[in-house]
């Protein structure tokens, strides 16, 4: 009883803290967004302030009873995706649930939060979810290609499906990383987080412009705050994820900010220097090099 | 929703003045700009006053929300193109804690962007009661304040306080994106002073705000208050 309760405390401890540090990366890179064009920017601690704002809203339209679940199904994809992640190799407290076959399942809460989602978008009723969702939804079916096939070729390098054992078997020197083991696994990797993340040239998904801001369209109030927080960890997760499968994990939590914070400020800069593509497009491109890159790394490690 | 309609069935003059009787009393909305098989689609209840918290609760509350102020992206007006500056290097709202939202329900700050013709006051109040409170209003330029130059024109409102209210003007014509800021200063601090309650204040004077609509907008075809 006490091994449970010391590791629901651990957990909430981790969650605590990625839930900060997602939010305040996300503050940091608005600056850094903002330094780009040439502006001061918002101070690094508005996402809290906005968080805040939304949940003391005094009234709030519900759609029913999806769309109260919408929201909800989005965070327990979000938590899923990190709780199944080692965040710190070794640690106590950090390597929450992880399990021999915890990558598919993380692969699969990444899709999670999105299909829960699109159902309490659709019961919204608003035009512009459906279509910000279905949008989101092809995008995503595109890059889990170049992301699944770079899975599959680390896999077959080391045997496992456990993050766990993908990280300690990049211990020992920068060179162990799979970035320098198995660099076409993480280029294909790479490029398919950068839709993942939804920065240029992938925004299409939530394009302000054009469908008022997609998916989320008629969220509001606290079901609102409850996305920006979701986001906050589900942003977090997937960059503790990404480190751990190209870049040897991270052995103390200063490793894991240098390193999440490098991942981070690369779909930044991807995302400041390009226009948009269009939905087709960027299904076009995803389908095109990245997924030959994956085909290549995994071809290369049957052989 | 009264059933006798929906069956349609005649009703004499005088019923109907019953059942407009029955709804004033049950506090519903009449929706008699819709049409009959449409009623059903919208709600008619009346929107109801939500009373701040109270003491250290609401200033920590009035604190974010003036932190966080979310511009609805309708521009309403001539006035709108002093708007855009305002996200740019040089006058950065985002310093602020200002940012443009694109949709209504999440925006909190409504700026009605000069004058505001008898078409566009229809889009007005529709994208104001979408929006959820508490929200504000800012009113940008003289044409807000009294009609300004259109001030007797056939096309366009004068007082846009008569329809919505409004919580800060800035006079001007065009008033610069300096003078926005300031606005937006001056905003802040009232909502820190708990002096912005323009929903509560619709709401308890909701039926003299709906009968000057209803003056203006002829071709009411949209739900009394439904969002």
């Amino acid at each position: 009883m006490n091994e449970i309760m010391t590791k629901a405390w651990y957990t909430l401890i981790s969650l605590f803290v990625i839930t900060n540090y997602g939010l305040l990366l996300g503050g940091t890179m608005a600056r850094v967004r903002a330094k780009v064009q040439g502006r001061i920017g918002q101070p690094v601690w508005q996402p809290y302030i906005d968080i805040l704002k939304n949940n003391f809203k005094r009234t709030g339209i519900y759609h029913g009873v999806m769309f109260y679940l919408g929201p909800v199904f989005r965070l327990a994809g979000g938590l899923g995706t990190y709780l199944f992640i080692p965040a710190v190799y070794g640690s106590l407290v950090f390597s929450n649930f992880s399990f021999s076959g915890d990558l598919l399942l993380v692969m699969y809460f990444i899709f999670f939060g999105q299909l829960g989602m699109a159902l309490g978008a659709g019961q919204s009723g608003h035009p512009y979810s459906p279509l910000g969702v279905s949008r989101g939804l092809a995008q995503m079916t595109a890059f889990e290609v170049p992301f699944a096939l770079s899975v599959i070729a680390i896999a077959s390098q080391y045997q496992t499906l456990s993050i766990t054992e993908i990280v300690a078997a990049q211990q020992g020197g920068i060179l162990n990383w799979v970035a320098f083991t198995n660099p076409l696994a993480m280029v294909a990797g790479m490029i398919s987080f950068l839709g993942m993340s939804m920065g240029n040239p992938f925004s299409v998904v939530i394009a302000p412009q054009e469908i008022p801001i997609g998916p989320p369209t008629e969220m509001q109030s606290s079901f609102l705050g409850m996305l920006q927080t979701n986001r906050a960890i589900f942003n977090g997760a997937k960059l503790v994820l990404f480190m751990n499968l190209y870049f040897g994990g991270a052995t103390n939590i200063g490793v894991m900010v240098i390193k999440t914070f490098l991942i981070y400020l690369y779909t930044v800069i991807v995302d400041a220097s390009f226009p948009r593509f269009r939905t087709d497009q960027s299904i076009r491109f995803f389908l095109g090099i990245p997924a030959l890159i994956g085909i290549a790394a995994v071809v290369l490690q049957m052989l | 929703m009264k059933e006798s309609n929906m069956d349609g069935l005649q009703t004499t003059a005088t019923e109907t003045e019953q059942q407009l009787e029955d709804m004033a009393k049950e506090m519903r909305l009449a929706n008699d700009g819709l049409l009959e098989q449409d009623k059903g689609y919208f709600c008619d209840v009346r929107p109801h006053r939500v009373e701040p918290y109270k003491g250290i609760m609401e200033s920590f509350a009035n604190w974010a929300r003036s932190q966080s102020l979310w511009i609805l992206g309708f521009g309403t007006g001539c006035g709108a193109i002093e708007l855009r500056p305002l996200m740019t290097s040089r006058f950065d709202m985002y310093r602020y804690g200002i940012q443009a939202r694109p949709t209504p329900r999440q925006s909190c700050v409504f700026i009605i962007g000069g004058y505001a013709s008898v078409k566009t006051l229809k889009r007005i109040v529709r994208s104001y009661e979408q929006m959820q409170g508490p929200k504000f209003v800012l009113g940008l330029g003289s044409c807000t304040v009294n009609g300004g130059m259109y001030w007797d024109s056939y096309n366009t409102i004068n007082r846009i306080d008569q329809y919505i209210p409004v919580d800060v003007y800035i006079a001007g014509c065009m008033p610069r994106p300096e003078a926005l800021l300031g606005g937006f200063i001056k905003l802040k601090q009232m909502i820190r002073e708990g002096k912005c309650e323009g929903m509560n204040k619709y709401i308890d004077d909701f039926d003299w705000y709906k009968a000057n609509q209803k003056q203006i907008i002829h071709d009411w075809n949209m739900p009394d208050y439904n969002w």
